[in-house]
């Protein structure tokens, strides 16, 4: 295992610690982005952890908010916040709930309500223009999100206004909550979508080669004057055998001790 | 109205780097002064109200002043999620610009009929609401809008109304201006009905009823402090709106009632749209009068009130 997977081992098991506190939450929609988050947080965006707020930091927003507990778990390791409060996930006396808003120190936009995250994208890169600042604007969207209409507008106006500081990375899944996404609402062809919608798109196999991401990402953007998009082929419940692709496993609350050790062993065993 | 209103937006625009204007798809050549002044301040950015609500919630979280004018309805019902979570949770101080707020839009027929704008606006945590009576109102709410903190719904109504309001009124967004001092009838307006309430006070004169007038142009937040006085003075409350009787100014005034701000004996009543879908076309008036919204009409109401058969 080398440091790039061991570095997403060690994410997936600070997840199972919320779970372990709040018994509850999209394990496998937040395992499947593990590595995306980690190459941009550790390789591509210019970010200060020590100063959130830090006006020139690239933004990103995980506009599939469900998925937070994996980010959670990357600003914790950046040290944006302690780690002590993956104790408080989804509890009365904690800022990290099932969905991320903004009182979470790195949380740049409250989200959950699918189809929110690109059009609030949209605008941080137009607002990094009209302030003449370099950052840039990255966003994660599910595969079942994309059936949003939102979407789809965001991706109009983006490339209207020739956004190359807007950055889309797609978790393709290949779930939604009730089935397969291509039973429930077929994205494909997906790429050829974005392409339509002015997007230089490129695809990436997140779990044969995740790294090519960082290098594809030091390219950006991938052609002056044009938003970027990348379709990630990811599996939901990456790294728990019984999680990968089981819709049981999309949501789930009340999690029992024997779940989560299995959990763990898979994740201690990938680890080692 | 609607001109004066974009007119200060300009205004606004001219003395403040910050303030950005976000339309639609709206009327051909509008701000075009403002287009050719601060090109890169002016979005035009298609059919699509959600994007357009995130977007700009996007600009304002940089600490920019999005200005988003389009029509009330599509503003309101289509992209409601979006002001919620997107403005209102984060409280960024994007301005809605709602045309056509009411039956200003009555031809057109129900998609264009905001008749449930306030309501919607008002259930919403940190949304200010302001519906004014008149192109003079509208102005000073935009002028004074850029100091106001949160997000800000502007209910637009027809233009060429009447001017009623005074630059004495001492305006203050979140105040409400008493007209005149409540008597055996108080009516509370927001909007233009403040015009059809002043016109039914001038007939009940001659019939020898003294009715005041309290005109909320920022139906939220409530002026109870002005307002609370009034009611508990007036025997008899009209509230008076261009808007379904559930959740607009009608219920706000109820509210207020029930917490215990009311005559000793004291009725109160509720005049707009009775809770259903304008069913003909015509012109504004012509609704006013379906619903009993004109001057006529209220003052028959408040007869009946007060000299029950």
């Amino acid at each position: 295992m080398n440091s790039f997977e061991k570095r997403c081992a060690e994410i997936r098991r600070e997840v199972m610690e919320m779970v372990i506190h709040g018994r509850r939450g999209h394990i496998a929609p937040a395992f499947s982005i593990v590595e995306i988050l980690s190459v941009l947080y550790d390789h591509i965006m210019n970010v200060r952890p020590h100063e959130p707020r830090w006006p020139d930091r690239d933004r990103f927003i995980l506009s599939k908010g469900h998925g937070c507990m994996s980010l959670y778990a990357i600003l914790a390791n950046k040290g944006y916040f302690s780690k002590e409060l993956y104790k408080t996930f989804c509890k009365p006396e904690g800022i990290l709930g099932g969905h991320p808003e903004e009182k979470v120190p790195g949380i740049e936009a409250p989200t959950g309500s699918l189809g929110h995250g690109l059009p609030i994208s949209v605008g941080f890169a137009l607002a990094a223009r009209l302030d003449g600042r370099s950052y840039r604007s990255f966003v994660i969207l599910g595969d079942g999100e994309c059936n949003e209409g939102s979407v789809w507008e965001a991706a109009l106006a983006a490339s209207k206004h020739g956004l190359d500081n807007l950055v889309v990375l797609v978790d393709y899944n290949k779930y939604m909550s009730f089935g397969k996404t291509r039973d429930v609402c077929d994205m494909e062809p997906f790429a050829d979508k974005w392409r339509a919608f002015g997007f230089h798109t490129c695809e990436v196999d997140m779990v044969k080669e995740p790294e090519s991401l960082i290098q594809l990402l030091k390219g950006l953007p991938f052609t002056a004057g044009k938003p970027s998009a990348v379709i990630c082929h990811t599996i939901k419940g990456r790294g728990v055998p019984f999680m990968e692709g089981n819709l049981d496993w999309h949501h789930k609350s009340k999690i029992k001790d024997e779940e989560i050790r299995e959990i763990m062993d898979h994740l201690e065993r990938d680890h080692a | 109205m609607r001109k004066r209103g974009l007119e200060a937006i300009y205004k606004l625009a001219c003395e403040h780097e910050d303030v950005l204007y976000v339309g639609s798809d709206v009327g051909k050549g509008t701000l075009s002064q403002f287009q050719e002044k601060f090109p890169d301040r002016f979005f035009v950015e298609g059919i699509s109200e959600a994007y357009v609500i995130g977007m700009a919630a996007g600009l304002a979280m940089n600490g920019r002043m999005p200005y988003v004018n389009t029509i009330a309805t599509f503003l309101t019902r289509r992209c409601y999620d979006q002001i919620a979570m997107d403005v209102c949770l984060g409280n960024y101080p994007v301005r809605l610009y709602a045309n056509g707020g009411g039956l200003v839009y009555a031809p057109l027929g129900p998609t264009h009929e905001a008749i449930d704008d306030i309501a919607l606006m008002r259930a919403l945590p940190n949304m200010t609401v302001f519906a004014p009576c008149d192109a003079d109102e509208m102005e000073r709410g935009i002028l004074a809008s850029h100091d106001y903190p949160g997000p800000i719904y502007f209910r637009v109504a027809r233009g060429g109304d009447p001017i009623v309001s005074k630059s004495t009124d001492g305006f203050q967004l979140g105040r409400a201006v008493v007209h005149q001092e409540p008597g055996d009838v108080l009516f509370v307006t927001t909007g233009v009905t403040l015009q059809i309430a002043l016109h039914a006070r001038e007939e009940l004169a001659k019939q020898g009823v003294q009715a005041g007038v309290a005109h909320v142009h920022t139906v939220k937040p409530l002026d109870r402090e002005t307002l609370e006085p009034c009611l508990e003075k007036a025997p008899h409350v009209f509230a008076l709106e261009e808007h379904n009787i559930i959740g607009g100014l009608g219920s706000a005034v109820a509210e207020v009632i029930a917490e215990g701000a009311r005559h000793p004996k004291g009725t109160f009543t509720r005049i707009g749209i009775p809770d259903v879908f304008p069913d003909t076309y015509g012109r504004q008036e012509n609704l006013y009068a379906r619903f009993g919204l004109d001057a006529n009409s209220v003052v028959q109401k408040v007869l009946e009130k007060l000299n029950p058969l």
